[in-house]
């Protein structure tokens, strides 16, 4: 966790700072709330279920009110009549708190957005979303990568230090999208597409 | 027991009050006027021969072209259709019972048009004709507790009609 883990030679000693041991234990108990209003619950479900278990992530303790939640995974079709039941438990949760919209329904009204005339066409139309899943159903990977991310901004939240510089980087996890290293920097970049465009021109007979 | 032959015991007991029958459809079903539902429902349950024990599903129709280009082609009046299907779990036949209504009561927008309740006949009928309000926009006289079944119980119009305007907005949350 902290930049020194593993350099003490015989152990036993690690030295972080205040913010870092808080935010490593917030991301490490991110507690979702009981709370599915479609199919994308089902596969929420099969998230916290044995196979894919959302508790290695450590946040497998659904709890059953709001008030003990600190993440809220929108996991369905948000309907005008949900709607103001939506945010009236987003208010109930204590803070930190963090909001991931599962699917393509809570993320701007998917399959339902033009003839839906109940559905929200977002959910981000009625609490803040922290990070959007994509899918329809998204698979329970894709949920356990936007835990994933939900951890990294956990990581880099710094309530003690306000307004002082980030001194490392998010996001440290998997996941994260590298350049393949053909097309790594510019030049590079260039040669390679001259080089297919070379390749994939017909030669002259 | 066919449909040919429901037809016929129901005409026997009724005579012009069934307005229209069709013995050859899919589902043979005849078309009573909404005064004579309930007498209708009444002996399609109790009759001896018929003993239609259990109402499957109550559904609104709504005939309407709501692009005046192409209503003149559209091959019907506009109106509203009240459909009920009844099974017999003794006899093992099934039957069908439609009504015709006006879109609007008195041609009036806004006037919901209105058929007698049938929970009196068969209770499964409550939470149906509540449905069938929802969505469809028909008044059903007597019913024990008509309000909204699946839309929030301040909700505006009647979303299945084909004229029905889409809400942009709803309690401050834009609707598209």
């Amino acid at each position: 966790m902290g930049l020194l883990e593993g350099r003490f030679e015989k152990g036993g000693v690690v030295i972080t700072t205040l913010e870092q041991a808080i935010n490593w234990a917030r991301q490490a108990s991110v507690w979702p709330m009981t709370f599915g209003l479609a199919c994308c619950a089902i596969e929420m479900m099969a998230t916290g279920a044995s196979r894919y278990d959302i508790d290695r992530f450590g946040a497998g303790a659904f709890r059953a009110t709001p008030r003990q939640a600190d993440l809220m995974i929108v996991a369905g079709t948000v309907n005008f009549k949900m709607a103001s039941r939506v945010r009236r438990l987003y208010n109930q949760m204590p803070d930190p708190k963090f909001v991931i919209a599962m699917g393509a329904c809570t993320s701007g009204g998917g399959p339902y957005y033009k003839y839906g005339y109940n559905v929200v066409k977002g959910v981000d139309l009625i609490v803040p979303v922290d990070v959007y899943v994509a899918g329809c159903p998204p698979r329970p990977e894709a949920l356990l990568e936007g835990l994933m991310r939900v951890q990294d901004k956990i990581r880099a939240m710094h309530d003690l230090t306000k307004r002082q510089p980030l001194d490392y980087l998010v996001p440290t996890r998997s996941g994260y999208v590298q350049l393949p290293p053909e097309v790594e920097t510019l030049q590079k970049a260039n040669e390679y597409c001259r080089r297919r465009k070379e390749l994939s021109t017909p030669a002259k007979v | 027991m066919g449909g040919a032959e429901i037809i016929a015991i129901l005409v026997e007991k009724f005579g012009p009050r069934i307005q229209q029958t069709k013995p050859d459809a899919i589902d043979p079903y005849v078309v009573v006027d909404a005064g004579d539902l309930v007498d209708v429902c009444r002996f399609l349950r109790d009759d001896p021969r018929l003993q239609f024990d259990m109402l499957n599903c109550i559904t609104g129709v709504d005939y309407c072209e709501p692009d005046p280009a192409k209503a003149p082609k559209a091959g019907f009046e506009p109106h509203l259709e009240v459909v009920y299907h009844l099974s017999s779990f003794v006899k093992r036949h099934r039957f069908v019972v439609k009504v015709l209504l006006p879109r609007w009561k008195d041609n009036v927008p806004g006037q919901l048009p209105e058929v007698p309740t049938v929970t009196s006949i068969w209770p499964a009928a409550n939470w149906h004709e509540r449905e069938t309000y929802d969505l469809v926009g028909v008044y059903f006289v007597g019913h024990p507790d008509l309000r909204r079944i699946l839309l929030a119980e301040d909700w505006e119009g009647h979303p299945l009609r084909k004229d029905y305007v889409f809400p942009l907005e709803y309690h401050g949350i834009r609707g598209r």
